[in-house]
């Protein structure tokens, strides 16, 4: 097995908590996170639910202590949020100290403020700020705002895939000795553009999002954010740094099949699983827990249960459940929240439950883990796939 | 560890680029925005389909089906993209639709086609290729980016070659907020000095830049590039340093550069950057090319096209000189850009 990349702090926002212990308290109590919206007034609201973050911008805003006339974007306060709790958690006092990175990523930026104001730019001065925080850059400019990072910073934007994206660019750094630490994850606030987006394309629910079940209606929209904290071996035995797990696995393959149906094989997530083994260095037999994309759309939930069963053709599939029944789909930020759950499955020896399973699909033999379990685990698997026919696997170990 | 040369280039630009690197460049100093010179598209694509794509999608299909065949290969190792704002002719187009139609009658053709990957992936069913597949999206460093993710490729031996581009689109719409955020000089305000500014904010524009990038040097080989650094934040007095920082980490000074290409940008708020990067440099040509490809966040893509050129050639086109110094023969060359203060970058490249 390769040795990995070393996490040290983690930090979440999410429908199903504040931080990380909040999040782990909802997983492991069948805390489900999908409620009507409370906070975007979309005429939609009455016929679906989302993975809503119940704080408001102006909560967000104050927590950060950010002045009144701020122009951060949810996607940005989120990030920022999220950012902060993992810098702390990895006891970090002075951001700079190491040649430190950010590596953030997001697939709506600050699409949430230009939808309010598109028309009202050019009436109200007070919001001609935000025309500044529509790119996805902004986002994380603001992040390095609130952290004090000054070094490098980019952004990856490869629809639901990025954050296991960022997650693999950081640990690449790593591990090529460029960055000694980076803080790798997404962010992604709920907007109106995705939400009828998403719609247009017939594949949300009208009711709780039913991961690898045979009647899946679709999935339920959400919002999130979550950052790790990534550092070399030498800043970890230097400092003494207590390590929650390693980033051992990793990898990105692309479909070349459509822009946003996955083939009916799942051809991009065979190879994405099949060549994240190979940096591992470990079996596909070696993995005890598989946190998968499962969200709940009939043809994501069948390409990837096929290449799953592809990977494991005459062995026994792992334990396998998507979270995305708790948090529904946050978009970039989906590897990033589940990234945070696979760490949080090896310190806590602990399988989460797929919620809302009933019937096993008729295509494959594949039922997912539906109570929650708990064993050793020392290796988990999360696979995340976008548009594009982009897909990616990252590999989680104990360390 | 691998070396990584420039094999192939191809450009859309404000400039007649299509057909290799100009002998001659259009100035238009009254403008504050320039169009872009538009490729035979019914060259690469049924009209149907064009009428389907937005232009950054044509532009990137175009750049990079050029620089492929330039460097005569099909199917690359990974294909890495850079937009500062991604599709927003696409995005612009379902946004308008969500407003005006109250959230009613939407049909999901630009929702899908406004996704910031949207480049990468298209050349990625266009070629059947299933490799590795990234797209940047941050500001004035997406392009370098992605052309530090591919170096790390190179670097730890696991690709023999590599597309990378950067690409970004303008809408009308999007222009207009521009101009009202003070982003893009106002109109009718010219004549522009791009390097004795006066007024803050830029000349404009889009266009698509694509690199093939090889473990092998050939016939077609532009140059090596040696090194890719982006910086968020820096002070600018403290610029020239970290240039120079830069030059020593890959053991270099500033008398062993030939040139130096800057992205003097004509924006009097933050032209401060270039001024000291172009003071440490007094004894040495010195480069500037958004008169002639105007401002995106990946107009630093056409920077790197000129100064490859300017490898390949031994010569300085005159338009783009900034200053009168000139040297015998041109071996290494450096690269800065950074815009509204922030997303600095340095790149080195060498023959």
């Amino acid at each position: 097995m390769n040795r990995g990349v070393a996490i040290t702090g983690m930090g979440i926002i999410s429908a199903i908590g504040n931080n990380v212990e909040e999040n782990f308290h909802a997983l492991t109590n069948s805390g489900k996170g999908i409620s009507k919206t409370g906070n975007i007034d979309t005429v939609h609201k009455d016929e679906i639910m989302f993975g809503e973050i119940k704080k408001s911008n102006d909560d967000l805003a104050s927590e950060l202590g950010l002045p009144q006339n701020h122009n951060f974007t949810r996607t940005a306060l989120l990030g920022a949020y999220a950012a902060k709790q993992a810098v702390a958690d990895a006891g970090i006092s002075d951001i700079n100290q190491y040649k430190t990175g950010l590596i953030n990523s997001t697939s709506v930026g600050g699409m949430d403020t230009t939808e309010k104001h598109y028309y009202e730019y050019f009436e109200d001065p007070e919001t001609v700020k935000f025309i500044a925080a529509h790119d996805g850059g902004d986002v994380s400019q603001k992040i390095t705002e609130i952290i004090g990072l000054e070094g490098f910073v980019t952004t990856i934007s490869t629809a639901c895939s990025s954050a296991a994206n960022a997650i693999m660019l950081g640990a690449r750094m790593i591990k090529a000795g460029k960055l000694d630490r980076v803080i790798v994850g997404g962010t992604d606030g709920l907007a109106k553009f995705t939400i009828n987006g998403f719609k247009t394309l017939m594949i949300l629910t009208d009711t709780y999002n039913t991961p690898f079940d045979n009647d899946r209606k679709g999935l339920n929209l959400g919002e999130a954010a979550a950052f790790l904290v990534l550092e070399s071996d030498e800043i970890v035995e230097k400092e003494g740094k207590k390590v929650l797990a390693r980033v051992t696995g990793y990898a990105n393959a692309n479909d070349a099949f459509h822009q946003t149906a996955s083939s009916e094989n799942g051809e991009g997530a065979f190879l994405a699983m099949q060549k994240a083994f190979k940096v591992a260095d470990l079996d596909p037999t070696q993995i005890d827990y598989i946190n998968v994309h499962g969200t709940a759309t009939p043809n994501n939930d069948l390409s990837e249960g096929r290449a799953v069963a592809r990977i494991y053709e005459g062995n026994d599939v792992p334990d396998f459940s998507s979270t995305k029944a708790f948090t529904g789909h946050t978009l970039a930020a989906a590897a990033a929240i589940e990234a945070v759950y696979s760490v949080l499955a090896i310190r806590n020896g602990v399988v989460f439950p797929n919620l809302n399973f009933k019937t096993k699909m008729s295509e494959i033999d594949l039922v997912p883990q539906t109570e929650l379990k708990y064993k050793n685990i020392n290796h988990v698997l999360s696979n995340s796939f976008g548009f594009g026919g982009n897909c990616s696997t990252v590999i989680f170990s104990k360390n | 560890m691998a070396k990584t040369y420039i094999n192939g280039i191809g450009c859309v630009s404000a400039q007649a680029t299509t057909n290799g690197f100009p002998s001659e460049f259009t100035v238009d100093e009254n403008a504050n925005f320039l169009e872009i010179v538009k490729p035979e598209y019914k060259d690469y694509f049924s009209p149907i389909a064009s009428r389907r794509m937005a232009k950054g999608v044509k532009n990137g299909i175009v750049a990079s089906t050029l620089a492929m065949k330039e460097a005569g290969i099909e199917n690359p190792d990974a294909i890495i993209t850079g937009t500062g704002m991604g599709c927003i002719e696409d995005s612009d187009k379902f946004l308008k639709a969500i407003i005006d139609n109250n959230e009613q009658f939407l049909t999901p053709t630009s929702f899908i086609q406004s996704t910031h990957n949207t480049v990468a992936s298209t050349i990625a069913i266009n070629l059947g290729c299933k490799s590795y597949n990234f797209t940047y999206v941050n500001g004035a460093v997406s392009f370098e980016s992605a052309l530090m993710d591919a170096k790390l490729q190179f670097d730890a031996d696991e690709v023999a070659s590599v597309l990378v581009g950067g690409v970004d689109e303008m809408t009308d719409y999007t222009k207009s907020l521009f101009k009202l955020a003070g982003f893009i000089k106002p109109d009718a305000s010219g004549p522009h000095d791009i390097l004795k500014p006066e007024t803050k904010a830029t000349i404009f524009s889009e266009g698509a830049t694509f690199f093939v990038l090889s473990d092998e040097k050939s016939d077609m080989t532009y140059a090596e590039l040696v090194d890719v650094e982006t910086v968020n934040k820096i002070a600018v007095d403290a610029v020239a340093q970290k240039a120079i920082a830069f030059l020593k980490a890959n053991n270099l000074t500033q008398h062993d550069i030939d040139a130096v290409v800057l992205g003097f940008n004509g924006d009097v708020e933050f032209d401060e950057y270039y001024k000291n990067v172009s003071r440490e440099f007094a004894f040495t040509p010195q480069v500037y090319y958004k008169h002639v490809s105007g401002e995106y966040n990946t107009a630093s893509g056409f920077g790197l096209y000129v100064g490859a050129n300017i490898l390949k050639n031994q010569e300085i086109p005159h338009a783009l000189k900034v200053n009168d110094v000139e040297k015998p023969s041109y071996h290494k060359i450096l690269l800065y850009n950074q815009y509204r203060g922030i997303d600095h970058s340095f790149v080195l490249i060498s023959v």
